[in-house]
């Protein structure tokens, strides 16, 4: 039975994320040179093994050619000398557009690597941050969007494999890496630098809309959480167990700043940074034991939530679309 | 029912006893919306390599086990009723209602009847 089931994260939209399938500008031409360096690399070693065949196995005479001066100075110098130089200046000008430092008027977002999940802040035209959200990026389709990639703790590194290539995530750095999606839909990125325990379980989104869909999706990020009169007890329980110590809700007292941001946490596609789909169950899953679900993150169990507290708490952060 | 807590018996004493059966559902499917739903934060369940969560117990031999939650008998209707809606018989438990329909609940009651705990 486990041979025809889906893989686990068939409902996490894009993940695991295809590699070698481009969806927009920017990871075409890695695509490109993946391809021409494999293709090159191949019809290099294909002579090699010819040229050694030959050495074995052909005529005195072609033996005797093959071991000649000339032959050496064309295959062994000139021919490396003018095809690598001929893939540098290649790979060079497919590429050197790729880490441009942001443009004014450009569409900015910070996204932070911290073990294990990802901050996502979205920079107003000052580059001030408008709001926080976490573990997904929204972006309109069609234009490019540069990601201002910062670290808190250790190297990450960001790899949207649909939309660009990697680009490390080193603390006290800021790298530039843009992204464009041509159509609206769900790319999925994984953490791609071993950044310690659950680094496997460090996964992200990026969402593309239509461009009026993501100004609405953005509106309704920006504004506080509304009120949750129908979740009074599962607010009373978030106040109660000190969630507010890491966790931000804003419009709320809630504004810890440790762990991601909440003030839309039902809105998100994913729990526990892309690994997870997001409803009721298994934000009461992650809240009990977060600890058996990904082994070592910075959240500790909480064993010490009744029943009725864990499903309470976990519909009122349901709400929070 | 005396034939069901008769097939419970028998089926401790001989694992070979088919488990139970629901007609028309469909296991496979039943697994497929686990992953889906996500089932796995909570409970360890054979077939679902990841997550494995601690919160629920471990699903592993439910086929067999006489009591759902502890305290309801380990009836198919019953463990239909309990994955759409356990906040509806058991107020004070950690597990919330589903959202599954009569139909998908059965598949998932299916697979879970499938596991066999050797």
């Amino acid at each position: 039975m486990q041979t025809d089931a889906p893989p686990a994260h068939e409902s996490l939209k894009g993940w695991p994320p295809p590699a070698l399938d481009p969806a927009g500008p920017f990871a075409a031409p890695l695509n490109s040179l993946t391809w021409g360096l494999l293709a090159m690399t191949a019809a290099v070693l294909l002579v090699v093994v010819v040229a050694v065949a030959l050495a074995l196995f052909a005529p005195r005479a072609w033996r005797r050619k093959l071991g000649g001066e000339r032959l050496v100075w064309i295959a062994g110098l000139a021919f490396p000398v003018v095809v690598l130089s001929a893939l540098l200046v290649w790979g060079l000008s497919l590429t050197n557009r790729l880490s441009e430092p942001p443009r004014p008027g450009e569409l900015r977002i910070r996204v932070t690597g911290e073990m294990w999940w990802w901050r996502v802040g979205y920079l107003d035209a000052s580059g001030r941050e408008a709001f926080q959200d976490a573990n997904e990026i929204h972006i309109p389709t069609g234009r490019p969007v540069a990601l201002e990639l910062e670290s808190t703790d250790v190297i990450h590194s960001l790899w949207i494999p649909r939309l660009n290539g990697k680009l490390d995530m080193i603390p006290g750095r800021r790298n530039i890496l843009r992204i464009q999606a041509d159509k609206a839909g769900e790319y999925g990125a994984q953490c791609a630098e071993f950044c310690g325990g659950p680094h496997a379980l460090m996964a992200l989104v990026v969402v593309a809309h239509a461009p009026a869909d993501y100004e609405a999706w953005k509106a309704r990020q920006a504004a506080p959480a509304a009120p949750a009169p129908a979740h009074t007890a599962g607010k009373a329980v978030f106040d109660r167990a000190g969630c507010g110590a890491c966790h931000a809700i804003r419009g709320t007292d809630a504004n810890g700043l440790a762990g991601p941001d909440l003030t839309h946490v039902g809105s998100r596609r994913t729990l526990g940074a892309g690994v997870l789909p997001n409803n009721q169950g298994t934000l009461a899953g992650w809240i009990g034991d977060s600890q058996a679900i990904k082994p070592g993150n910075r959240m500790p169990a909480y064993p010490v939530l009744k029943g009725q507290e864990l499903r309470d708490l976990s519909a009122y952060l349901e709400s929070l679309k | 029912m005396i034939g069901l807590a008769g097939a419970t018996l028998v089926a401790c004493a001989d694992k070979s006893v088919p488990p139970r059966q629901l007609a028309g559902a469909d296991a496979a499917r039943g697994l497929k919306l686990i992953q889906a739903e996500g089932c796995g934060a909570c409970h360890r369940i054979p077939g679902v390599k990841w997550p494995r969560g601690a919160v629920g117990g471990p699903l592993d031999d439910l086929s067999t086990q006489a009591l759902i939650a502890g305290r309801f008998p380990n009836r198919p209707d019953v463990m239909i009723a309990w994955l759409r809606d356990a906040p509806a018989m058991s107020p004070d438990t950690a597990m919330p209602a589903s959202g599954l329909t009569q139909d998908q609940a059965r598949d998932v009651a299916a697979y879970l009847y499938s596991l066999d705990a050797d």
